[in-house]
């Protein structure tokens, strides 16, 4: 029940995508993101298909792994739909019922507010699907680098993040067994009314706390143990070096970005 | 029997990259009142088996029965599986919550509905088992030593009186001194209540002294099953699994190397010293 959990789930394969530099990846997620936002009619996001399709296979990841993040947000998609379904003025009145009136333009913009989300939440976990989280948080700490200056300490932020991310499938499993354990003597974490079920979770929650402090504990005398202290000075095992593959990323994301602006204002 | 299994097999995260068996084709049957002893190295699916056992997971292939009751049909209770099935975990430490050693045993008869009554009397019971006495009753589970809180963790689970106690490495991680209280209740346990004892274990020594039947479990499947000193015969292939038979088998077969007439076939230190002591007797 609780390895259902994907957020930030890696994918190992051997693909293109994959190899890219974790930078390019991030940096074209965050371009591909603002380019939805540009895009205000259907055609845009007609080559958006495209563009995503091509990437998704070019990743080697099945295309039920991508869907599967869909789940999670299916209710705000939804919600997002009815909300502009109802709420948008327009001249076109379709159906209308004492206050309630659905207009075409309503419609029109619920479509491309629900392909939008879609859009974006396909887009991410391409990034964390393709890039392992160690590679990610590298990504992240060189980018925030030039940052240092006004005093966000860079190294800081992606030591955290690795050591976060780290510890989620960490936490999964201690849930899991935590679980098992209570259930094990007779605890029953599924039936119930609200202030039963919430009852029902202090025997999971006091011990799996102590336990993320224990071992938040440990960790930090292990590290201090191998002399570990912030980022001035340190070297890493592998060094990320932009290749012609990245280039031809950068390319070609940029070049989604020209068509998806010139879509928008031509 | 207490637990029949038929060609089961489980296997995690089916469909995705992270396939992987972790039980293939288990046949296993487990007489009322008997000691069992798994063993086998890490990854070779014990842990996995024995969530088996009280229907903590279910098998994706196979047939499955406990004490009569088959996991496959729709109707079957797992609450009163579990009841009936006491699975402590390793660690079972750190599954302790309340915020005294008293609430935290009654926690599992508890939630079994049984009036106050009972639920007092089976937790006063069940520290008495574990030597564990009035004086510690209202004390924070969090004070206690590691092997008095496994000592707690165990209470918690034979307060629910069942007929078919696992324990998964009730060992790991106490000093000789724990280890021997914890193994010497287990063993009291098994007599006096003559419930079936399932015991998964790393240590040789630990299973040879107490149980009666071994199972070794080797990439998934089940490598060899029999009474202790027949499983102890196949040194090389225990070995060639990463385990080993008991330190004084070796000793044993040492001294014989070097002459001395002594038998091989022996499990436990006090056996051992015993045979020794009488061959020097008759030497005299």
């Amino acid at each position: 029940m609780i390895r259902d959990i994907t957020i930030g789930q890696y994918y190992p394969a051997e693909s293109w995508i994959h190899k890219l530099d974790p930078r390019v990846k991030i940096m074209s997620t965050l371009i591909f993101i603002i380019a939805l936002f540009v895009a205000n009619r259907y055609i845009g996001y007609a080559f958006t298909i495209i563009f995503l399709g091509t990437v998704i296979y070019l990743s080697k990841v099945p295309i039920k792994f991508m869907l599967k993040g869909l789940r999670a947000i299916l209710v705000i998609i939804l919600l997002t739909v009815a909300l502009n379904i109802f709420m948008t003025p327009g001249e076109n009145v379709l159906w209308s019922y004492k206050f309630i009136t659905i207009t075409a333009e309503g419609l029109y913009i619920a479509g491309l507010m629900a392909l939008r989300l879609i859009f974006l939440i396909i887009g991410s976990s391409i990034l964390t699907l393709t890039t392992s989280p160690i590679q990610l948080t590298d990504g992240i700490e060189k980018l925030l680098n030039p940052f240092k200056k006004i005093g966000i300490p860079a190294h800081e932020i992606a030591m955290m993040m690795t050591i976060a991310l780290r510890f989620i499938p960490i936490l999964l499993e201690e849930t899991d067994k935590i679980m098992k354990a209570q259930m094990a003597r007779g605890a029953d974490f599924e039936s119930g009314g609200v202030i039963k079920r919430a009852k029902s979770l202090i025997p999971l929650l006091v011990p799996l706390f102590i336990s993320a402090f224990r071992r938040a504990d440990e960790l930090a005398m292990a590290m201090e143990a191998r002399c570990y202290r912030g980022g001035e000075n340190r070297t890493r095992m592998k060094q990320l070096v932009i290749q012609k593959q990245d280039y031809i990323a950068i390319g070609v994301i940029s070049l989604f970005m020209i068509i998806m602006i010139l879509i928008r204002f031509i | 029997m207490a637990i029949i299994f038929n060609g089961v097999s489980h296997v995690y995260g089916e469909g995705s990259p992270f396939r992987r068996v972790a039980i293939n084709n288990i046949n296993l049957h487990i007489k009322k009142g008997e000691f069992v002893g798994i063993i086998g190295h890490t990854g070779s699916g014990k842990s996995t088996l024995i969530q088996h056992f009280n229907g903590l997971l279910k098998a994706t292939e196979g047939e499955i029965i406990i004490l009569g009751k088959n996991l496959n049909d729709k109707d079957v209770s797992l609450k009163e599986i579990r009841q009936k099935v006491g699975l402590v975990f390793q660690y079972p430490e750190h599954q302790l919550f309340e915020t005294t050693i008293f609430k935290d045993v009654a926690f599992g008869p508890e939630n079994m509905g049984l009036p106050k009554e009972e639920v007092n009397k089976r937790v006063i019971k069940a520290l008495d088992m574990v030597g564990l006495g009035e004086d510690m009753y209202e004390k924070s589970p969090f004070d206690l030593s590691g092997g008095q809180k496994r000592r707690v963790a165990i209470a918690g689970v034979l307060a629910m009186k069942p007929e078919v106690l696992i324990l998964d490495e009730p060992t790991a991680g106490l000093d000789p001194r724990g280890r021997d209280e914890i193994l010497g209740q287990i063993q009291k346990l098994h007599k006096s209540l003559g419930i079936t004892v399932i015991l998964v274990s790393h240590s040789m020594e630990d299973i040879a002294k107490l149980v009666d039947r071994i199972i070794v479990m080797y990439k998934s499947r089940i490598a060899l099953d029999g009474a202790p000193d027949k499983v102890f015969k196949n040194v090389k292939e225990l070995e060639k699994m990463g385990l080993a038979a008991p330190q004084i088998m070796y000793i044993m077969k040492a001294l014989r190397k070097k002459g001395i007439e002594v038998p091989t076939d022996v499990l436990t230190v006090e056996e051992g010293a015993k045979k020794i002591a009488s061959l020097l007797k008759s030497q005299k």
